[in-house]
């Protein structure tokens, strides 16, 4: 029988991070949830996630290279800026301590999706998530409305008086806030009024162009008078629906695809009362015991950053070429700062096609040098602007993953111990006979077929 | 297997005994059952946004001379007094004088975004352009047709990643570059020996499905595509070994009736012409050689392949002999059983332009509607919700 304890302790630790640490596997299965809870909420002096690689030079007029020339290194650097915020972020996910921050972030960037090609501004906004949340959830939809990705995104720098643009007011309402069937139309045309002159000036900066505001009388929900765009968003935060639309979304993210009303409810409502308390409504869900009911454990297909994540904490490893991880999430469907749409990743069952699931089931024998990587990711013209020489170098040099993992490390750590019972949630499915016999009874290759198993795609 | 649900009703009562097999085999067993003349669909996506001015030339507009002054196509080959045909499409040329390729024009949607992602999502999903869907057009379509389908060969992607049109909401189709390489993959020992054991609970057992249909369905497409290695030479070009695998698969058995296959970066920003020129020039090499083959074998009026892009480029070239991001386009269709040929309709109207760009007058929708309903003859109103009418040209 594997103790109770280790089950929720390993829950927990997937469901408000990114699994079990190599570090914290030793004492796991004594450790006192209430315990585990309060480490995963201690906060250390925030970082914010940077990149080294400088800004495009600024030529004077005598060297200045030709228009093509200038697009194409603009390109280069916005590309590897990009990237390494990426990779900067799976790295908080794998090796920092506030597991709960990145894992909140880490559902705020699908919520609150962008996808602009400026680093800066997905810098910006990167780190105004992260900062944010486990604040309040009224700040962190001001300065995500207010981030120029955001503006420029839902082309609110296009939402001008007489011209409006309604896109940003659309998805402020749809996607961000209240969810479909809580508005009109009606009120979508009146909201974008009130985001008029809603932008972002030349270094990024968010501004009001007073100008371009529509000053007229609007009715927005019910309620009239001259708003502008700071009052919509309040209105927005005065309605129930605003707090049951996350509530709702926040328990089939990190609970159940299946939403139990009841439950959804009474958080609902104390997270209205809190004021739109994050860090509340999450310890609230912690700590619940219906959280560690057997129906809620195992439930949930990892998506393609849950699954690399938990396998990079698991198994400490030297990267060489850590781009190489870029390829995988793309293989994969699922590119950090590269949601497909405002409406951010789709969840559960949508990650898993024929394709897909074979490259999961291999990554660990992969990551492992057992095998190559033998599969392309397709092109992204957002990025590559149509500039990339040969489509197929990038794919080429990642056959061979340099990666070295610190087996006799991991070996310590699991030796003399099911190891099963630490790697996959719910074991119960599981055929150990198969498992057994290809591994010869070694801790790396019994590791290496239990990541490799349709169990281990489960959290 | 492609069971439409009254079949299987008449199917199942004399199969009762393959109810007590797993799933797989027991859509196996119907292997046989592929109705004839069962027509085929081949998609060819020109990825980043192919510049259809340059594509079918206005050979005798004067704004399209004046706004390219660089990159305009002069030597174009006629296809009327009024429009040509990129030189570097030769063989489309004859295909069109042969009365086999369709040319519609200006094909778009309402509100265009110019984002190759989000476009490119909008053309996959069939969605408008402020609707977000998670399935695909030719996924529902695979939804709609295959009632308890265990195989997803119905539609196959030529790629290592599937794209979200064949995306559906039970039933995605299947991508692979290379049959052996996939079958091999398929056939590990390990995961095989995983899969044969028994599972209940539902979100494992779907994952058990989906690696189960793999396994099965790599070797099932595998044995196929060795069954008739096609005779005829095909270009040593990516595509063309793309199509080659396609042309296998068409002349065996298999029961696949949708193809998709992709082709790019047509993402054209600067020095246009020479990159255009060589994707055309693969392109029109890779379609000669497929065209050629159904031909000789006596399939190719039961063949549409069809083209398009997420967006057309603006009409203005940009200052590096290259264009930025546009909208309508044109589309191709290709095939022996046309029933109206050449161009459909009007060259787009360079003097109504919005903001440089050329406004669209087909839906693409409707074609979507149009191929759906009278080509591989499935509930088009279901699979893409649109109710304004199809076109007659197939």
């Amino acid at each position: 029988m594997i103790p109770s304890s280790l089950i929720n302790n390993k829950h927990l630790l997937w469901r408000a991070g990114f699994g079990a640490g190599i570090n914290q596997l030793e004492g796991l299965k004594n450790i006192n949830v209430k315990d585990l809870i309060n480490d995963l909420f201690k906060e250390e002096t925030f970082t914010e996630i940077n990149y080294e690689t400088p800004d495009p030079e600024i030529h004077d007029s005598m060297t200045a290279p030709s228009p093509a020339e200038k697009k194409k290194e603009m390109q280069k650097i916005n590309r590897e800026q990009n990237e390494e915020l990426n990779l900067n972020f799976l790295d908080k996910m794998v090796n920092s301590k506030e597991q709960m921050r990145e894992k909140m972030a880490f559902f705020w960037h699908g919520h609150f999706a962008s996808r602009v090609q400026n680093p800066r501004f997905n810098r910006q906004i990167l780190n105004v998530i992260r900062k944010n949340a486990l604040g309040n959830f009224k700040d962190l939809l001001f300065e995500v409305s207010q981030a120029p990705a955001m503006l420029n995104f839902l082309n609110n720098q296009q939402n001008k008086k007489d011209h409006p643009n309604e896109n940003f007011a659309r998805e402020v309402m749809e996607l961000f806030t209240m969810g479909r069937g809580n508005y009109t139309e009606k009120d979508i045309r009146e909201g974008a009024r009130a985001f008029t002159g809603w932008g972002y000036d030349k270094e990024g900066n968010f501004v009001e162009r007073p100008k371009q505001h529509d000053e007229g009388t609007k009715t927005f929900l019910n309620k009239t008078g001259n708003f502008t765009g700071t009052d919509a968003l309040n209105i927005i935060l005065e309605q129930k629906a605003t707090s049951k639309f996350i509530t709702t979304k926040i328990y089939r993210f990190f609970v159940n695809e299946n939403v139990d009303d009841k439950i959804v409810n009474v958080l609902s409502e104390s997270f209205y009362q809190s004021n739109y308390d994050i860090k509340k409504l999450m310890k609230d869900i912690f700590s619940s015991s219906w959280f560690y009911d057997k129906k809620n454990i195992g439930n949930r297909i990892k998506s393609p950053i849950e699954l690399m994540a938990g396998m990079m904490r698991t198994l400490p490893m030297n990267i060489q070429n850590p781009e190489n991880l870029i390829v995988y999430q793309k293989l994969l469907g699922q590119t950090l700062l590269y949601p497909p749409n405002v409406a951010g990743w789709p969840n559960g069952k949508s990650w898993i096609d024929s394709s897909t699931l074979m490259l999961r089931l291999q990554i660990p024998q992969i990551w492992s040098g057992l095998r190559p990587l033998d599969y392309h990711p397709k092109e992204d013209d957002d990025v590559d602007m149509g500039l990339k020489k040969n489509p197929n170098n990038l794919a080429k040099s990642f056959k061979n993953p340099n990666i070295t993992i610190d087996w006799a490390r991991v070996e310590k750590i699991f030796n003399g111990k099911n190891i099963e019972d630490y790697l996959i949630q719910n074991s119960g499915s599981l055929d150990m006979d198969s498992v057994k016999n290809f591994s010869d009874r070694s801790v790396k290759m019994t590791i290496i077929n239990l990541m490799s198993t349709p169990e281990y795609q489960l959290m | 297997m492609l069971i439409k649900r009254r079949e299987f009703l008449k199917i199942s009562s004399l199969a009762t005994a393959s109810l007590l097999m797993p799933n797989f085999l027991k859509a196996m067993t119907f292997e046989d059952s592929l109705e004839p003349n069962q027509k085929i669909l081949v998609v060819l996506q020109f990825t980043g946004g192919n510049d259809g001015l340059n594509t079918i030339i206005p050979a005798r507009n004067d704004i399209y001379f004046k706004e390219r002054k660089n990159i305009a196509i002069k030597d174009s080959l006629p296809l009327n007094d009024e429009t040509g045909i990129n030189p570097a499409l030769s063989y489309f040329k004859e295909l069109h004088d042969n009365g086999e390729l369709s040319i519609l024009n200006n094909v778009g949607y309402p509100n265009p975004d110019k984002s190759h992602f989000r476009s490119m999502d909008i053309w996959h999903s069939a969605s408008k352009s402020d609707e977000y869907l998670e399935t695909g057009w030719l996924g529902r379509f695979l939804d709609e047709e295959c009632y308890k389908c265990e195989h997803p060969t119905q539609a196959l992607e030529v790629d290592d990643m599937l794209s979200l049109a064949l995306k559906g909401e039970n039933n995605k189709a299947f991508a692979f570059k290379d049959p052996k390489r996939l079958y091999q993959t398929s056939q590990e020992k390990y995961f095989k020996s995983l899969y044969d054991h028994h599972h209940d609970d539902e979100t494992v057992s779907y994952l058990y499905q989906t690696l189960g249909s793999t396994i099965n369905n790599a070797g099932y497409i595998f044995d196929k595509s060795k069954a008739k290695k096609t005779e005829h030479a095909y270009p040593n070009s990516q595509l063309g070994k793309d199509f080659k695998t396609v042309a296998s698969l068409i002349k065996s058995d298999i029961n696949t009736r949708v193809y998709y296959l992709s082709v790019g970066s047509f993402d054209t920003h600067v020095n246009q012409n020479e990159r255009q020129q060589k994707l055309f020039g693969d392109i029109n090499e890779a379609v000669k050689s497929f065209v050629t083959d159904m031909k000789n074998n006596g399939l190719f009026d039961d063949i549409l392949l069809m083209t398009f892009s997420e967006f057309g480029r603006r009409v203005a070239e940009n200052a590096s002999n290259g264009t930025d991001h546009g909208t309508a386009n044109q589309m191709f269709f290709i095939s022996g059983g046309l029933k109206k040929k050449g161009l459909l309709n009007a060259h787009p109207d360079l003097t109504l332009l919005n903001e440089g760009d050329l406004l669209y007058s087909e839906d693409f929708r409707k074609v979507y509607a149009t191929i759906l309903k009278n080509w591989l003859k499935a509930d088009s109103s279901k699979v893409l919700g649109w109710k304004n009418g199809v076109y007659d040209f197939i």
